[in-house]
């Protein structure tokens, strides 16, 4: 495919429109590096957000044919070139200039869930034992890259703009990471509930989908999150439980 | 021009390991810190990191102790390391890991439920603590976790152009912001410098675009010495194919759960050299190299597990003689276990996932059935701003740098999984003496007219607009010389000529223009960059010149061997009061008999 068709978002603070460019696509090419070909030659103050080209970092995160995709990881040889190749910025998030969005919000979300609070130490130097099939699920959400295409994804946040309300499916998926690591001692359901909203989630599974490391996002975090809040504030025998033992039900649950 | 002033007591430049680290550490000793990113926050080079963090925690092997670690990384680093660093990381490392535990990593687990520890390149027992192929996610994600409970300004997306001084001590920085190209003055008592390196002077880079040598350039600017510039790290195993995907790194980690290198006659060629340093701990047989990887403690390291300057090595020459393959490289397969262990497939995608993600979904192969085809990347700079091995400060008062920028605790190589440690190591200890040296000593004072100066030479790409040169076909020039003249083996002409065209390419800079407004405009950030480029090129370049052997990640075809009169000192690049580059043959200071005495005992 040698001169294939793109239409790029170009503007800035969401004022602009699509422009076509043209350029050569040769073998192995991936969305990113055409988007860098055109830059050098056509357009050189077209604004992109990258880092490592091997999708590690999660910053070329763009709506690739209308998918939010990571431009690095999506081969030209996927792409039908019929008709232009459509590349836009993120649509969940105030728009910067050209494919580049203002993720900020994301990194305000995060300060407000509480911070990870280890057990007393197991060993009498100060270290822990954990098993590797007790951590296999935490670490399936720490692989996340935070390239927010989950969020952007998100039809509470991209359609019903709930920023203020709702954490989206990255930080269900942070959360999750917290609450079932092994060491972990704080409880985050009251502000899953009410600060967070959990509840508006009504799993589309869109989130999912759109992963690029392939975090089963929906049935794995978010799924039991909801599950461990009804448990705890709708659950009459765990009520009952919690009302003798006077304290929250974390660490009897499996 | 009305610029934003903001006040900290310690600037931490670049948000890596080494900045995360040292900025915590800065916060903990309860002053006023602020920490400057060129990328989001989390999206550093760090979190690219792959095998693990090397740490002689002896949870795998039991005969693992820092001595041993101390005497790898000394051997590795062909001596010419500072000790004291090698020394300190040894020691403090298994340290900065249980810490990062503590702070909530979530590390691959032993059966008794430890830390777990696999094999590396030129470690001598299975030391890298580490989570699948993805250590540098992990490590970078858990400090930037922990760092946002701290008291720590982060500035995101934010460029450093200068630092400021106050008579011969450092008094801040003049930054952009990428997203508006605003200027901000950080004023400060003290500075770390925690930049990375300098990858994306060479064309095949592992390396993000981030690492375009700026605190290596910012220091040198202000009068800081650079030591050991001419050893570059090729990392001997990079994708070779796709081109687009040319120099992606392919991690060590491969080799260390039993991935072989052939050519293309399907021979296992690194069986045909090792080093005589090395014959000792070298496995005679493949069966041999095989049990090694497997966890077997009677058995010596494959030769695939040399260190990465000879492996680099021997594939350019397999390359070279034409046993390459059919694009450039050799075959490295981690597919031919299945011979030996059941249910292989799934085993290599368990250990390395990144990888199996990375080939299959970049180049359309599966690696558990498919060799992959790698050849050597430009990865890691050795050398970098000289510094105190305690504290990390440079000679510059005020001016600290940890991590890749600084140099001293590789030498002329160094080890798979020693930046991780290295980063946790030293960028505490410069966080915690910028502190002391912030809470010690009074205020420094921005000087107006510095500032004014230092907006003038940043906006002067603009003045010229679209009638100057362009910035990206003279950073490709650049990029396409460093890759050709002063790559993995290197003559003097050649290098020479380097140093030619670093000069031409230094004219047409000073003519560069770029085009639209000042917000989030690549082509401008490009031109910016061009400066610290060239000046570390050309200090890799006079560096090279200067060592007349072969040692380490520096390879001389007109000096093949290494000559034991360049064993005693390292190379300074210093600025000279007219702004020129001086070289100076610095003598390493001799070691105490304790460590004299464990790299004896370690070399049985």
């Amino acid at each position: 495919m040698p001169n294939t068709q793109f239409r790029i978002w170009r503007g800035e603070r969401g004022n602009g429109g699509f422009r076509d460019y043209t350029t050569e696509v040769t073998e192995g090419m991936v969305v990113l590096d055409a988007m860098h070909q055109i830059q050098a030659e056509h357009a050189n103050d077209m604004a992109i957000r990258w880092n490592c080209k091997a999708g590690k970092c999660g910053s070329c995160s763009a709506e690739i044919n209308g998918s939010p995709r990571l431009m690095c990881m999506t081969r030209m040889d996927e792409l039908p070139t019929d008709k232009p190749i459509t590349v836009e910025p993120m649509r969940a998030f105030p728009h910067v200039r050209d494919l580049v969005t203002d993720v900020s919000w994301n990194f305000e979300v995060k300060k407000k869930i509480r911070k990870f609070r280890p057990r007393t130490p197991d060993a009498p130097d100060g270290t822990w034992r954990m098993q590797q099939v007790d951590v296999d699920r935490v670490q399936e959400f720490r692989k996340c890259i935070e390239c927010f295409l989950c969020q952007d994804v998100c039809h509470v946040l991209r359609d019903h703009h709930k920023h203020d309300e709702f954490i989206g499916p990255r930080f269900f998926v942070y959360s999750a990471a917290l609450e079932m690591h092994p060491l972990d001692t704080e409880d985050r359901l009251a502000d899953l509930k009410e600060d967070q909203a959990i509840g508006y989630c009504n799993i589309t599974k869109c989130c999912t989908k759109v992963c690029p490391e392939h975090i089963t996002i929906t049935d794995n975090a978010i799924i039991p999150l909801k599950e461990r809040v009804v448990d705890e504030f709708y659950d009459p025998v765990v009520k009952l439980v919690r009302l003798f033992r006077g304290k929250s039900a974390k660490g009897t649950r499996g | 021009m009305s610029v934003e002033r903001i006040e900290h007591d310690v600037l931490v430049i670049g948000a890596g390991g080494a900045g995360l680290r040292a900025a915590i550490a800065a916060a903990d000793a309860g002053v006023r810190v602020g920490l400057v990113c060129k990328s989001l926050l989390g999206k550093a080079h760090t979190v690219m990191a792959e095998g693990g963090m090397a740490a002689a925690m002896g949870h795998v092997d039991d005969r693992d102790n820092w001595r041993v670690h101390f005497a790898d990384t000394m051997r590795g680093g062909q001596y010419l390391n500072n000790w004291r660093m090698a020394e300190l990381h040894a020691k403090e490392a298994p340290d900065r890991v249980r810490e990062l535990e503590a702070w909530g990593a979530v590390f691959d687990r032993t059966a008794d439920g430890r830390i777990l520890q696999r094999n590396f390149g030129g470690h001598r027992y299975p030391r890298l603590a580490h989570v699948g192929d993805r250590t540098g996610l992990e490590m970078i994600r858990t400090l930037q976790d922990h760092a946002i409970h701290q008291a720590i300004d982060v500035h995101m997306e934010v460029t450093v152009s200068a630092l400021l001084m106050d008579g011969g001590r450092v008094a801040g920085a003049l930054a952009y912001d990428r997203e508006r190209g605003r200027f901000r003055v950080f004023a400060c008592k003290a500075i770390v410098l925690a930049t990375g390196g300098v990858g994306r002077a060479f064309r095949i880079t592992s390396n993000s675009w981030e690492y375009t040598a700026d605190g290596h350039a910012l220091a040198w600017r202000a009068g800081a010495e650079l030591m050991d510039m001419e050893f570059v790290q090729f990392h001997p195993t990079g994708m070779v194919w796709p081109p687009s995907v040319r120099g992606i790194l392919v991690t060590e980690g491969v080799r260390g759960e039993g991935g072989v290198l052939r050519n293309s006659q399907g021979k296992r060629f690194m069986f045909e050299d090792i080093p005589e340093n090395y014959r000792n701990q070298t496995a005679d047989s493949e069966e041999e190299g095989w049990r090694y990887t497997q966890g077997d403690k009677a058995a010596r390291r494959p030769p695939e597990l040399l260190t990465r300057d000879h492996v680099a090595r021997c594939i350019q020459r397999e390359v070279r003689e034409g046993r390459g393959s059919p694009h450039g490289g050799v075959f490295l397969d981690i597919a031919w276990i299945k011979e030996r262990i059941p249910n292989a497939p799934e085993h290599i995608r368990k250990k390395l996932p990144s990888m199996y993600h990375q080939f299959m979904q970049l180049a359309n192969i599966d690696i558990t059935t498919t060799p992959m085809e790698v050849g050597p990347t430009t990865h890691y700079v050795m050398g970098g701003v000289r510094v105190d091995g305690d504290s990390q400060m440079s000679t510059v008062p005020g001016l600290f740098a940890a991590g890749e920028c600084a140099a001293g605790l590789h030498g002329a190589n160094r080890l798979g999984g020693n930046s991780l440690s290295d980063l946790l190591v030293f960028g505490r200890r410069a966080g915690e003496h910028a502190a002391t040296f912030a809470r010690e000593n009074p205020g420094a004072r921005v000087n107006q007219g510095e500032v004014d100066a230092a907006v003038s030479a940043a906006l002067a790409p603009f003045d010229r607009g679209a009638g100057g040169e362009a910035p990206y076909q003279i950073q490709h020039e650049l990029q396409d010389m460093m890759q050709e003249l002063v790559g993995i083996v290197r003559t003097e002409d050649e290098m020479a000529r380097a140093l030619a065209g670093v000069a031409r390419l230094r004219e047409r800079a000073a003519r560069v223009g770029v085009q639209g407004n000042r917000e989030y405009n690549p082509g401008w950030h490009t031109a910016l960059d061009l400066d610290n480029l060239l000046i570390i090129s050309e200090a890799i370049g006079r560096a090279a010149i200067e060592r007349k052997e072969s040692r380490g990640g520096h390879f001389r075809d007109d000096y093949p061997e290494k000559d034991p009169a360049y064993a005693s000192f390292n190379i300074v690049v210093k600025r000279g009061a007219d702004g020129s580059m001086h070289l100076e043959r610095r003598p390493i200071p001799p070691m105490p008999d304790e460590l004299k005495a464990i790299i004896e005992e370690q070399k049985a």
